[in-house]
């Protein structure tokens, strides 16, 4: 059983209330960082721990914090991104949910560290009620002396403010969440400059996901090596594991990093297994952007280790056998699941909320959309594989913003890897509208698999 | 700052961005660019085809970048390589770029007023396939008047927001932007607003395809019937230098004076375009010039080689194929 340290006291009741909290030893961090430690401290701690960014991209989480500049007479701001929006995770909205004071707490952590005088917390605007959480723990922990002037008199001040988005995935984007925060379309800027040089309002900025914030409470109060013993390798700490789809008990899971995918699904202290005793046939290992895997590859890799639940173990094999940890929305397939809708399902989702602002991405999601729902729906050819295929390398890295590789990659790998499943679609259409094309070989042991994987 | 692009190496000031030295240094290596407009602060990175790859990042840092850059919102480094049209992943990248912007673009040629100058035709001509691959209804809409003088065919467009960025730069309400995202966005004065502006005009000089068209002047001929003749007048609106389009005696049409990039020299004001159609309106200054190698010129007159060639001699060595095609042409 591994460590809790996010989810500790999470089953502890009246947890989401500022007095329940504060007894399991809340804000401890915020005493000990504002009271004992200076800024450069703080920062020097959470790049010791080795914490990657929990959004997606698994940037180390430090690094980004002493890239921010610090010219004098100018505000620095932070800004944590709550649009958790991609498909088959929900991590974010859990810890929200009911155990908000974490974040508030890490949010004042972070800010110090970081010599924030105002904060940001953006959530997606669909999730009202976490929003009005979020506003009651602020007031609450306002009323207490942990928000406002003069935090336990150490002369250190912070605001922090909730806004709610408008509901667009895109927002999820660093730069255009910061659009959307100044008031404007949330279409994604231009990089150069990034915002640790110049974010909100052309400001220094900071944008971390909530877990990551959220992290910073346990390092601090246990100190950055000790956080980084936990995990294996770089891949260090706990990580919160949206599992979704047809598992026994689907989920939220905190686990350290580096446990075999194998044990998180089908132990029964994690997932317990495929729901009503059907096989895994795929697996989308860290939300809807990432590569898809079949059930062979997920559970080896291609050298035939087991593979872990790490960032390097599930990129194991680059995007050839590899996928990636993403967010961690683990969504598992079993033998029913039908991929060629599923990947359709998700090329509409990344149609309907690309943004428009640069071409490949904007006319090639739509492109890949109606080429997918043709396939599905039994009016495909053999030549459109080949087309998806070239379709999907076309916005690949030659869009501004990452929206153009997620819409890609998932396409672009159950093509690679489930190509024999889109080719009944062809050749058996009215089959494929009434049945799907089950477990065939996705299980098999590796060797077999070489070639088509390769 | 010294950069090389395809080879050629050119000096230029620090800040300046990859597409503009390259224009620096002229002839084919120059990024096509449909949605950076050098007069029009924060546009470009959008349409993508201006891109290109960096092998060399600079004397510092001579790692190559990872992606293709957009080279008209990337600044040179001292000692920067960049790879244009020497580079067959730039290519081949770009002609996935024209093909995005051309399957939802109705192909109407024939019938379009921008036809003859317009980039997206050319970048098609240049890049494209001679056959598409989409197989599905292309993306339609209404016609709108913005203005009595401006029409917008939202079919044709590539959103570039060049129009946008010049709304927001002649006014100070934003009445011009996009409503919606992905391909169903569309360039929309809010709410069918008109943008009655003095300088509202502009926007159909921007557009770099036939979305925004001048009403006083639709289908009313071919822009290689017409002969561009540079004129002023004393306007106390704006600077009166415009082009002034002849069909015989008849000034059938009056914009700004588009270099060979099509980006105007300076926005003219509404009654210069729209209301001085006389040729008693003008101090005539003479024949515009215009790039031999453009449809506009297939009816006449004289050949210039490229003006940086001319004057540069380092220049004119490094490109001396390209010296010797235009001049013998």
């Amino acid at each position: 059983m591994g460590r809790k340290l996010l989810l500790e006291h999470i089953n502890v009741p009246g947890i989401n209330t500022f007095d329940v909290y504060r007894s399991k030893g809340g804000y401890a961090s915020v005493e000990k960082a504002l009271k004992t430690m200076s800024p450069e401290a703080v920062v020097e701690e959470v790049k010791k721990s080795g914490l990657r960014g929990r959004g997606g991209a698994g940037f180390p989480t430090g690094m980004k914090w002493s890239f921010l500049a610090k010219p004098e007479g100018v505000a620095r701001y932070l800004v944590c991104n709550a649009d958790e929006s991609e498909p088959g995770t929900f991590k974010d909205r859990y810890l929200m949910t009911y155990i908000p004071h974490l974040l508030i707490e890490g949010m004042i952590t972070s800010s110090f560290a970081l010599g924030a005088n105002t904060s940001f917390i953006y959530v997606r605007g669909e999730m009202m009620p976490q929003i009005r959480i979020l506003e009651k723990a602020i007031a609450e922990a306002k009323a207490k002396g942990f928000l406002g002037k003069n935090i336990l008199g150490s002369g250190y001040d912070l605001e922090l403010y909730v806004q709610p988005g408008g509901g667009a995935y895109i927002c999820g984007e660093e730069t255009a969440l910061l659009e959307s925060l100044e008031g404007k379309r949330g279409n994604p800027r231009i990089k150069p400059p990034f915002p640790a040089i110049a974010g909100l309002y052309g400001c220094p900025t900071v944008v971390n996901n909530v877990e990551s914030i959220a992290a910073v409470v346990p390092i601090i109060n246990e100190g950055g090596d000790e956080y980084a013993k936990l995990g294996i390798g770089r891949s260090t700490g706990t990580k919160l594991i949206s599992a979704g789809g047809n598992l026994k008990k689907p989920g939220v899971y905190e686990i350290d990093l580096g446990l075999p995918v194998e044990e998180f699904l089908y132990s029964d202290e994690y997932c317990g297994g495929i729901a009503n005793g059907k096989r895994l046939k795929a697996v989308v290992a860290g939300g809807s952007s990432v590569p898809i895997l079949p059930a062979n590859l997920i559970l080896k890799t291609i050298n035939n280790e087991p593979r872990l639940m790490s960032y390097e173990s599930l990129a194991d094999g680059g995007f050839v056998t590899g996928t990636m940890m993403g967010s961690g929305g683990f969504i598992a397939y079993d033998e029913d699941a039908c991929i060629v809708r599923n990947t359709w399902n998700f090329a509409r989702f990344y149609h309907h909320e690309s943004c428009g602002q640069c071409s490949p991405c904007r006319e090639g999601t739509g492109w890949m959309e109606k080429v997918l729902h043709r396939l599905e729906y039994g009016h495909g050819k053999q030549s459109d594989m080949d087309l998806l295929v070239d379709i999907s390398k076309k916005i690949e890295g030659n869009t501004i913003c990452p929206l153009g590789d997620a819409a890609a990659w998932p396409v672009a790998s159950a093509i690679r890897h489930f190509r024999d499943e889109f080719e009944w679609h062809v050749t058996n259409a009215n089959e494929a509208t009434t049945r799907n094309y089950g477990l065939a070989h996705y299980a098999d042991p590796l060797p077999k698999l070489e070639s088509v994987a390769g | 700052m010294k950069v090389t692009i395809d080879g050629i190496p050119v000096e230029v000031e620090p800040g300046t961005s990859i597409l503009n030295a390259a224009r620096q240094i002229g002839g084919d290596i120059v990024p096509p660019a449909m949605c950076y407009y050098s007069k029009l602060e924060g546009s470009g990175g959008k349409c993508r085809t201006c891109l290109v790859k960096v092998s060399k990042g600079s004397e510092k840092d001579p790692r190559p970048m990872p992606k293709l850059v957009a080279s008209c919102r990337t600044t040179v480094m001292d000692g920067m390589e960049v790879q244009n049209i020497t580079s067959p992943e730039v290519i081949e990248a770009r002609k996935g770029v024209v093909e995005m912007l051309l399957i939802n673009h109705p192909l109407d040629c024939p019938v379009c007023d921008q036809a003859g100058e317009c980039h997206l035709q050319d970048l098609g001509f240049e890049h494209g396939a001679a056959k598409t691959r989409y197989e599905f209804d292309r993306r339609t809409f209404e016609k709108i008047d913005i203005g009595d003088k401006i029409q917008l065919h939202m079919t044709r467009c590539i959103l570039c927001y060049r129009c946008v960025f010049t709304a927001d730069q002649i006014t100070n309400t934003r009445l011009h932007g996009i409503l919606n995202r992905g391909d169903h966005s569309e360039i929309s004065t809010y709410i069918s607003k008109a943008i009655d502006n003095d300088f509202s005009g502009n926007v159909i000089d921007v557009c770099p395809v036939g979305a925004l068209t001048d009403k006083t002047f639709r289908f009313k001929n071919r822009v290689w019937f017409t002969k561009p003749v540079d004129a002023h007048r004393d306007c106390d609106k704006c600077c009166g230098k415009t082009t002034l389009w002849y069909k015989g005696e008849d000034v059938i049409r009056v914009t700004g004076r588009k270099d060979v990039y099509g980006e105007v020299e300076e926005f003219i004001c509404n009654t210069c375009r729209f209301d001085k159609k006389k040729t008693a309106d003008w101090v005539i200054e003479g024949p515009r010039k215009i790039s031999h190698k453009s449809v506009i010129s297939s009816n006449h007159y004289e050949f210039i080689p490229l003006p940086v060639v001319k004057t540069n001699p380092v220049l004119m060595e490094a490109n001396k194929e390209q010296f010797e095609r235009d001049t013998r042409l």
